[in-house]
């Protein structure tokens, strides 16, 4: 799970302080795992320095929650690319994906388009190992087996979230 | 009464074969909305998606089944929904197979009798069409079971015989729908298995329907069904 990449896809909703990134990443994608803000800052420092993101005019008061951070266009386009990407079909994939369709959902972008794409890389990886237990041995049958499981679980979980998809984005949206 | 026009005409075509725009309604509920499918000779295409989004509707309808409201169905570029039911019933027997969920055996015959019977439907003698049945016994890995009847076959016998009695007559397409539906994981990628080794040794085209994707991991290419038309996941891949 990459905290940057989604404090990056926050920030593309709107221009935001670290309080408020912290709010919704722990709601939606921290729940077991809350962000601490000092993690919530140093991220926004480096993706600061490396120019995905920049700091706003200090506003009045304490603390050093008094700047709003806003995307800039190279971090626009980082996080478009790694939204696009489908993740490397392997097991326990169910957080970088519920991630993607979360910040898809929120930024009113296309979870299906993106989920059917995920669907095809798992369903190819699916293939691959279907076809070595048709020609290897037993043990790799079971290896196999084991690792087509484990992806049937994901698709099972991309099939229920692609049905879902509605009642999840009113969700998201309020 | 045929009128044919151009479009009613063969075309050139490299899918064995197609749905075209498929639209067909079961009274007020419309099961398919535009579905359109192209299944190239020898593919195995696996047809996924929720239930009720119109698989089966869609299989019924490209085997001649069931007739579209519009939309073509095409057979090797020749348009075939246009068919009278007696010519339609004629392609069901001789150039397509069938295998469903629950075998669907005849119990009052016995499990060689069940294998023959697309053959002795389409006229091949008693003792041939037994005899080519037999065949199968051994290919599948059922032997013994020949004189069973098909209540005395436990589930995955069952479903190996109910493919034996599928690709018998040498079918140009095999339909299946949820050929493993019934049976636990082993058995049913055992029959898959055996689907997928037979229909590639005879050049068979399968259209799969299936829920799961182990079973849809055998075929060479999936679509997903949703509300009544067809998205393809994968990208056609040269054959
Ligand atoms: N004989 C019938 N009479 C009326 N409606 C039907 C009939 N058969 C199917 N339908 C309806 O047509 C739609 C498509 O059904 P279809 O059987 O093709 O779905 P399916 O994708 O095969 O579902 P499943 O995965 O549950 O088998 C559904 O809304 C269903 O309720
Ligand atoms: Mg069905």
């Amino acid at each position: 799970m990459s905290v940057p990449l989604t404090l990056l896809g926050l920030l593309e909703r709107e221009p935001s302080h670290g309080y408020d990134l912290k709010r919704d990443y722990d709601t939606y994608f921290g729940r077991d795992k809350p962000l601490a803000f000092g993690q919530v800052y140093a991220t926004l420092a480096r993706l600061s320095r490396d120019g995905k993101v920049v700091p706003g005019e200090a506003e009045p008061g304490d603390g050093p929650d008094r700047k709003r951070y806003a995307i800039t266009p190279e971090g626009k386009e980082e996080f478009e690319a790694w939204l696009a990407e489908p993740v490397t079909p392997e097991p326990h994939l169910q957080t970088v994906l519920f991630s993607k369709v979360v910040l898809a959902l929120m930024l009113g972008r296309s979870a299906e388009q993106y989920l059917d794409t995920q669907r095809a890389a798992h369903l190819r990886r699916m293939r691959e190992l279907t076809e070595l237990k048709r020609t290897d041995s037993l043990i790799d049958v079971l290896l196999a087996d084991h690792g087509l499981f484990h992806l049937e679980a994901d698709l099972r979980w991309i099939d229920m979230t692609a049905a879902r998809l509605p009642s999840l984005a009113r969700a998201v949206a309020s | 009464m045929s009128v044919v026009t151009v479009a009613d005409e063969i075309r050139p075509t490299a899918a064995m074969i197609e749905a075209i725009e498929v639209f067909f309604d079961f009274g007020q509920t419309p099961a398919l909305r535009g579905a359109s499918v192209s299944i190239r000779e020898g593919e195995i295409l696996a047809v996924m998606g929720p239930s009720g989004s119109g698989k089966s509707t869609l299989l019924h309808c490209l085997a001649g089944i069931l007739v579209p409201k519009s939309g073509e169905i095409r057979l090797s570029g020749t348009r075939i929904d246009t068919y009278p039911e007696s010519e339609r019933s004629s392609l069901r027997r001789d150039t397509f197979g069938f295998v469903f969920q629950f075998g669907q055996l005849v119990p009052e015959l016995t499990a060689e009798e069940n294998v023959a019977l697309p053959l002795l439907l389409g006229g091949v003698r008693r003792n041939d069409a037994l005899a080519r049945a037999r065949e199968w016994f051994g290919r599948l890995g059922i032997d013994g079971l020949e004189r069973r009847r098909s209540g005395e076959l436990s589930g995955g016998q069952a479903q190996r015989v109910a493919l034996a009695r599928g690709l018998v007559a040498r079918p140009k397409v095999l339909f299946a729908d949820e050929p493993t539906g019934s049976l636990d994981s082993l058995t049913g990628e055992l029959v898959m298995e055996l689907l997928v080794t037979a229909a590639r040794q005879d050049g068979t085209t399968v259209v799969l329907v299936t829920h799961e994707p182990r079973v849809a991991a055998y075929a060479d290419r999936e679509v997903v069904v949703r509300d009544g038309r067809v998205s393809s996941l994968t990208p056609d891949l040269a054959p």
